[in-house]
């Protein structure tokens, strides 16, 4: 290993050893161990005991309730999100640096917090709850949460997109007659099209496994707004350790899934851009 | 017109999604007086449940720290096989839920775990106690240092950390007085994220705490016992700390994005 190292390094930085045996060691203790915890207790489980699991009516419908409460945030995400970086990358207006600076607050408040907070906004008493939103203990509630801890993601990744846009592109197509309208959507949407994805695929992947900000607004009604994380929160306190075993094996595929497609989305853009 | 249109729906979500929370905060802790405000943030319990996370913060930041340096150094500077794996592990903290997170280390330290039955023949307690706490921080916080150095770095090179190996620095040196002030604020920033995340960890941290009150507490859980006691006042009073410590976070990244365009 230290070979390779030399070889493909001519300029010998030193301390290679050193730097890669630490950072793999802690890796290992903090990283690998768990993992290969909760996949030995994976292999260990029966078929049988697996599906009662992860397969039962409750847990089925705790999965089509992540997974479409997460398409459903990300999706408002990606068309809000998109016009937000677009106003962030194009208008100036007052107080345009605070709102920027603020756009990272889902990433910044304990998740616990934001949840609290969105409970009191959509509960029946509360502001919007008061107003014909009671949104709170249903699934609209989740969409809520999980739209609010996704939002940076697709702002994040689509501004910088915009502001990096040649504009020669959008003057070449004025002036070759098409509309503002058909200027976005044949010059500008395929442009932007790689971050948008990337930033949607972002937002969907963090709210697969969502808790904190989910647990108060949801109320945790089994059958009805019982997300998945929170169906292996419930089995951990039976102390049901199979049981949240199977169910995290299926979340985690989920999001190993993304994980992957995320990482090929990415490196798709950045070829195209190179 | 087209503008007015896009910044109105902006204003819109961003309000409804930014700044009417974070209203809601404030609004409900101080609903009852700052009187009923000041008890809640001073009572025993809670300012237990707050050096409890900031303990967890000051033992898994710096370790996390020294971990980053480390990794950044060894995938940034050198090519060798399994680099991206080691990549791949590094941001894998992001992808799991926390709640899987808590569950992985009560198979390794639980009582029926791998570690646990041996640890606790010894008299060391690791889940429902203290250590369980830091571990799960560890795990949560691990990226975000090694993931703001590894581009940098990179895309830094090494010409001026060779040159002052020529000059004569020996290694040590050259880190120190080269490598490092060329990062420092990718390594603040990574830092300032690593605390932002440990403050507000809640699912990984609630899974191994058992939530012994005064003991095994941290602040986001406190929040929790609060708002289930009804005690919503308490509970947005606590919770205000933790807000403010995120705006401090997003003032802090702001002055940091600031200061690195005004050096470019």
């Amino acid at each position: 290993m230290r070979f390779t190292a030399r070889v493909s390094n001519p300029g010998r930085a030193p301390g290679f050893g050193l730097s890669l045996g630490f950072a793999a060691a802690w890796l290992g203790l903090a990283i690998l161990l768990p993992v290969a915890a909760l996949a030995a207790k994976a292999s260990g489980l029966t078929w049988r005991e697996f599906a009662e699991a992860a397969l039962s009516e409750r847990a089925l419908a705790a999965y089509r309730l992540t997974v479409l409460a997460s398409l459903a945030a990300a999706a408002l995400n990606a068309v809000f999100g998109f016009v937000a970086a677009w106003s962030l990358a194009r208008y100036s207006f007052p107080g345009k640096r605070l709102v920027d600076a603020l756009v990272d607050l889902p990433f910044a408040l304990p998740t616990a917090v934001s949840g609290i907070a969105l409970t009191a906004i959509y509960s029946s008493g509360g502001w919007l709850g008061g107003l014909g939103l009671p949104l709170a203990f249903t699934p609209a509630g989740v969409v809520v949460a999980l739209t609010f801890i996704g939002l940076p993601f697709v702002i994040r990744t689509v501004q910088p997109a915009i502001e990096d846009l040649d504009p020669g592109l959008e003057e070449a197509a004025r002036l070759l007659g098409a509309s503002p309208a058909r200027t976005f959507v044949s010059v500008l949407l395929p442009a932007l099209r790689p971050a948008l994805l990337t930033g949607f695929a972002m937002a969907f992947a963090r709210a697969l496994g969502e808790y904190g900000s989910v647990v108060f607004i949801s109320g945790n009604l089994p059958l009805k707004t019982e997300i998945a994380p929170l169906l292996i929160m419930s089995r951990l306190e039976q102390f049901d350790y199979a049981g949240a075993t199977a169910l995290s094996v299926v979340l985690m595929g989920g999001s190993f899934l993304m994980l992957f497609g995320i990482n090929a989305l990415d490196a798709r853009a950045r070829r195209n851009a190179g | 017109m087209m503008r007015a249109l896009l910044l109105a729906v902006t204003a819109l979500f961003l309000g409804l999604f930014l700044a009417l929370p974070l209203a809601a905060i404030f609004g409900e802790a101080l609903r009852r007086g700052w009187g009923v405000y000041w008890a809640a943030v001073t009572e025993p319990a809670a300012l237990a449940a707050v050096r409890l996370t900031l303990f967890a913060a000051a033992v898994a930041v710096p370790l996390n720290l020294v971990f980053g340096l480390a990794a950044a150094w060894a995938v940034a500077r050198f090519r060798f096989p399994g680099r991206s794996a080691l990549v791949t592990l590094i941001d894998l903290p992001l992808a799991v839920s926390p709640v899987v997170t808590g569950l992985m280390y009560m198979l390794v330290f639980g009582l029926q775990g791998w570690l646990g039955p041996w640890l606790w023949e010894r008299g060391i307690e690791v889940v429902f106690a203290v250590p369980g706490i830091i571990l799960a921080t560890i795990f949560v916080t691990l990226p975000f240092v090694a993931r703001e150095l590894i581009p940098l770095l990179e895309e830094q090179g090494e010409e001026e950390e060779q040159a002052a190996r020529l000059l004569g620095a020996g290694a040590w040196q050259t880190f120190r007085r080269v490598t490092l002030p060329n990062v420092r604020w990718a390594l603040l920033y990574g830092v300032i994220l690593s605390v932002a995340r440990a403050f507000g960890e809640f699912g990984a941290v609630s899974v191994v705490s058992g939530h012994i009150r005064g003991r095994t507490n941290t602040a986001p859980l406190h929040i929790e016992i609060l708002y289930n006691e009804y005690n919503f006042a308490g509970a947005f009073a606590v919770a205000t700390l933790l807000a403010l410590t995120a705006l401090g976070t997003l003032a802090a990244r702001a002055a940091l994005e600031w200061r690195t365009r005004e050096a470019v």
